[in-house]
């Protein structure tokens, strides 16, 4: 694959003979190799990051924020009972010609939708295998039963029909896995029968083509002057791959990157005092939790799970855990997030009122409990073997004595959506900036009775689960802000969680770096950004 | 000599089919699931587990999965990665000569100040030199690489300026892979801008990598000169006059060389353990970094096959290193 990318990139440079070193380029250290250059198949950030540049959807997520405006579609229409989207496309928009071994000879158009589409759906599509038949994304936000039918009515217009009315399904074809890739480029290389070379050597409609990738090196964009939105700003974009925090900060330090990723918590006060550089923070789209099994004793009380969210000290684990990278969470879904209630009052820490209601539950003398701990560090949750210990010593002041449980880490979800365990701690990052891929996913009764559901909680409360339920067929805003709303207030009532923190996003970078936005998913998205000379 | 040789790659080859049998095995200990790995806090719904097991052939019992993969490497085929769906035959190819490039730099670092820093304290036993060059060593060789390497990433790049802080060559240089050593890429493209840029990338990491080898090498040329020096025949020599340097370095390095060049030939082991951790802090782009991706992710093919190629290649040198035993003593290869 590198050496197929690099002769296209050889030739590519070769017509584009412009030097790098005359050119604005911006570098980005991030933090690991793609997967590959296919977001239909990839499941990691730091693979999604790889392709953004290359690809557009049929709508996106502003940048910098959640909000869906239009991508590759101008304009759309919902039918009345939210089933019906009919999507109106953008004309003359252009796909890369930067492929090695095709040319395109026309503009993207609906059949390009259709294609992207049933590659990821239909079994018997001649792309489903090809690369992987892992479709992740497209099965986890529920696309095989939704989808009912996709048909273009002309070449600029596609009607997509769902089962049911889904409100958070337009954020869904903003998501990086929906993007959008050339049925031409497919037929020419399934002819060829080199069906895997579009997603090897891929072409998008995005703002930068590819140039080049050295697996675990480097990978090179150039702008794509013919970009429907304009050229990019920069020039050329490279993604200096650089796994080790330390060393990242080393390099933008040295003007070897502008942009880097995932500081080192021990970095940060050196970074903040470097006057060449800036950080940009924002609560991420994320929340830490530990989760109570509500359908096993002693939880399935909701005092006994209010007197253990009264008994921790939330304070000291954002001291000591988060340091200055973490907000205390009192709703499941973060500030960010629109529908967010801020009116939510959270548990006081309180131990002598937790003794009582325990007592009122009936353990008078405190309980013996398990308290799972991940074995691996997340974005929303630094080191939860330590947060363990925190909570530990906390619930012991009030009787309970909790032992500490890990497994490596598949194993130990896994566990833990099956139910085995009294108290787990997990998290979750938001994926398509909807309130209901936090509320309904993590919380809905749906999610409780699947053993491989993400409510580990096994919260199944049926005022809840209607406001959730009823919030994803709604298609009015305002009205579903209202639902969430309601949804946040008997969370807190009910407690299936305890909630922990949200994690801050921080990215440090060069003075000179113009107008870089923070995506709410962690994405790293440069068009638009400039460099100051 | 034939014999010999014939002796010795007889022995490689149940070796090569142990480490294949021992691999596979290994891996499958390892707690965790690849499928699983993969889904993270989003889980998966057992049916598609299943299926993607049935796809990689998971659901098979061990054996006859290791039936299957023995099959397929004998036709030269490693499997495809679960991670990024390449051929691994093709990944390890693309990687391989950063490593190598690294490693053999490494060593010729390692040679160059190990073998007279060895010599020297030896001829000078306990003067200042040869404690100072012992404790040195004893230091280096518990240096941790990954605090050493950043040590010297703060000192000499970020304090000092002198080199960059990592990578393989600066990213302004766009170098055509022709034999993926980019010191010889960058001679045959002509451009000196880049072999300099290169040129100076190899240095940290060389000094880190070859630290290691560099103290066990110079401790155990010590050791070897001082038992050769008390020797008899180093008493004969010197009592016929001969120059000091032509008994040092004829007759007692020659002899002294045997067990140096054995350390030497498993120093190569040792240099890929120590290029997983190099080549992570010096974001270099070789075959350590993507084993270490490999374990992280439960990459079974990636594990496999990546570590068989390296076992093949330390039993390849250690080969090697047995025939060289021959070239430098005769009496080797009669005795055995």
């Amino acid at each position: 694959m590198n050496r197929s990318i690099l002769l296209a990139a050889v030739c590519a440079s070769a017509l584009v003979a412009a030097p790098a070193a005359s050119a604005k380029t911006l570098i980005f250290c991030s933090e690991g190799s793609p997967e590959n250059f296919y977001p239909g198949v990839n499941t990691t950030g730091t693979s999604f990051d790889g392709a953004e540049p290359i690809y557009n959807r049929i709508v996106e997520f502003e940048r910098g924020g959640t909000k869906v405006v239009p991508g590759l579609a101008e304009k759309w229409t919902i039918s009345e009972d939210g089933k019906v989207y009919t999507f109106n496309l953008r004309r003359g928009v252009k796909w890369h010609s930067t492929s090695r071994s095709f040319k395109p000879t026309r503009d993207f158009n609906a059949d390009d939708i259709l294609f992207s589409i049933e590659r990821q759906w239909k079994e018997e599509h001649p792309y489903f295998k090809v690369t992987s038949s892992n479709h992740s994304y497209f099965a986890d936000m529920g696309m095989p039963k939704l989808l009912k039918s996709v048909e273009k009515v002309d070449d600029y217009t596609v009607k997509i029909t769902l089962n049911q009315p889904e409100a958070p399904f337009l954020s869904d074809l903003a998501m990086p896995f929906a993007a959008i890739q050339s049925k031409e480029y497919a037929d020419a290389m399934l002819k060829a029968r080199t069906p895997e070379k579009i997603d090897q050597d891929p072409i998008g409609t995005g703002p930068f083509y590819l140039l080049q990738y050295q697996k675990d090196a480097v990978i090179r964009y150039r702008a794509f002057p013919a970009f429907w939105g304009g050229k990019a700003k920069i020039d050329d974009l490279i993604y200096s791959i650089t796994p080790d925090a330390s060393v990242r900060w080393a390099k933008l330090q040295k003007n070897e990157c502008h942009v880097m990723p995932y500081p080192n918590p021990a970095d940060l006060d050196a970074i903040r005092k470097d006057p060449n550089v800036q950080i940009m923070e924002q609560a991420g789209l994320n929340v830490g939790y530990l989760a109570f099994q509500t359908t096993k004793k002693p939880f399935d009380d909701v005092r006994v799970r209010k007197a253990i969210s009264m008994a921790i000290d939330k304070k000291a684990i954002i001291d000591a855990v988060y340091l200055s990278s973490g907000v205390a969470a009192k709703n499941p879904i973060p500030p960010s997030q629109w529908s967010y209630n801020d009116s939510v009052k959270d548990d006081p820490l309180d131990p002598a009122a937790a003794k009582k209601l325990l007592a009122e539950a009936g353990y008078p003398n405190g309980l013996e409990t398990d308290l799972w701990a991940m074995p691996v560090q997340r974005p929303y949750n630094p080191n939860a073997r330590r947060i363990a210990e925190l909570m530990q010593a906390d619930l012991a002041k009030i009787g309970v004595k909790a032992a500490i449980k890990s497994f490596e880490w598949g194993e130990y979800r896994k566990r833990l959506q099956e139910g085995e365990h009294q108290m787990g701690m997990l998290g979750w990052t938001g994926d398509n900036g909807d309130p209901d891929n936090f509320l309904h996913t993590l919380l809905g009764c749906d999610s409780a009775k699947s053993a491989s559901g993400a409510n580990i909680a096994k919260f199944c409360h049926k005022p809840f689960d209607d406001l959730v339920v009823k919030a994803k067929t709604v298609s009015d805003q305002a009205e579903r802000t209202r639902l969430y709303e309601q949804a946040q207030v008997i969370f807190k009532e009910q407690a299936p969680w305890f909630t922990i923190a949200h994690a801050v996003q921080l990215k440090p970078m060069r003075r000179n770096v113009i107008d870089f936005k923070l995506s709410p998913f962690g994405r790293h998205i440069f068009y638009g950004v400039d460099i100051k000379e | 000599m034939l014999r010999f040789i014939l002796t010795r790659v007889s022995l490689v080859v149940p070796t090569f089919i142990g480490i294949t049998l021992l691999v596979f095995v290994l891996i499958r200990l390892i707690p965790g699931d690849p499928i699983e790995t993969m889904a993270g806090e989003r889980g998966i719904d057992p049916v598609r587990h299943e299926q993607m097991r049935k796809e990689y052939g998971f659901d098979q019992p061990v054996l006859v999965q290791y039936g299957y993969y023995l099959a397929r490497l004998v036709r030269g085929d490693l499997g495809r990665s679960i991670v990024t769906h390449e051929p691994v035959i093709s990944e390890f190819t693309t990687l391989f000569p950063a490593t190598v490039e690294l490693g053999v730099c490494a060593m010729l670092f390692a040679l160059c100040f190990g073998l007279p820093a060895g010599i020297v304290a030896a001829v000078r036993r306990n003067s200042i030199f040869d404690h100072g060059v012992m404790g040195v060593a004893l230091t280096g060789y518990s240096m941790p690489i990954f605090w050493w390497g950043l040590l010297l990433i703060l000192l000499f790049s970020v304090q000092l300026g002198l080199t960059p802080v990592s990578g393989r060559i600066a990213v302004q240089y766009f170098i055509e892979p022709v034999t993926g050593f980019l010191l010889i890429d960058t001679i045959i493209a002509g451009d000196w801008g880049a072999f300099r840029s290169a040129l100076s990338h190899l240095i940290l990491p060389m000094i880190v990598l070859g630290t290691v080898p560099l103290a066990v090498i110079a401790r155990m040329t010590r050791s070897a000169m001082l038992e050769v020096l008390g020797e008899d025949y180093i008493r004969t020599a010197r009592a016929k006059g001969l120059p000091t340097f032509r008994v040092i370095a004829i007759h007692a390095l020659r002899n002294a060389l045997i067990p140096v060049v054995t350390v030497i030939g498993l120093q190569v082991g040792v240099l890929f353990t120590g290029a997983i951790l190099t080549e992570t802090i010096f974001s270099w782009p070789g075959v350590g970094k993507w084993l270490i991706e490999g374990i992280n992710r439960r990459d079974y093919p990636v594990l496999q096959g990546g570590t068989l190629m390296i076992g093949a290649i330390v039993m390849i040198v250690n080969l090697l290193v047995d025939v060289a035993y021959g070239l430098i003593n005769p009496r080797i290869r009669h005795t055995r």
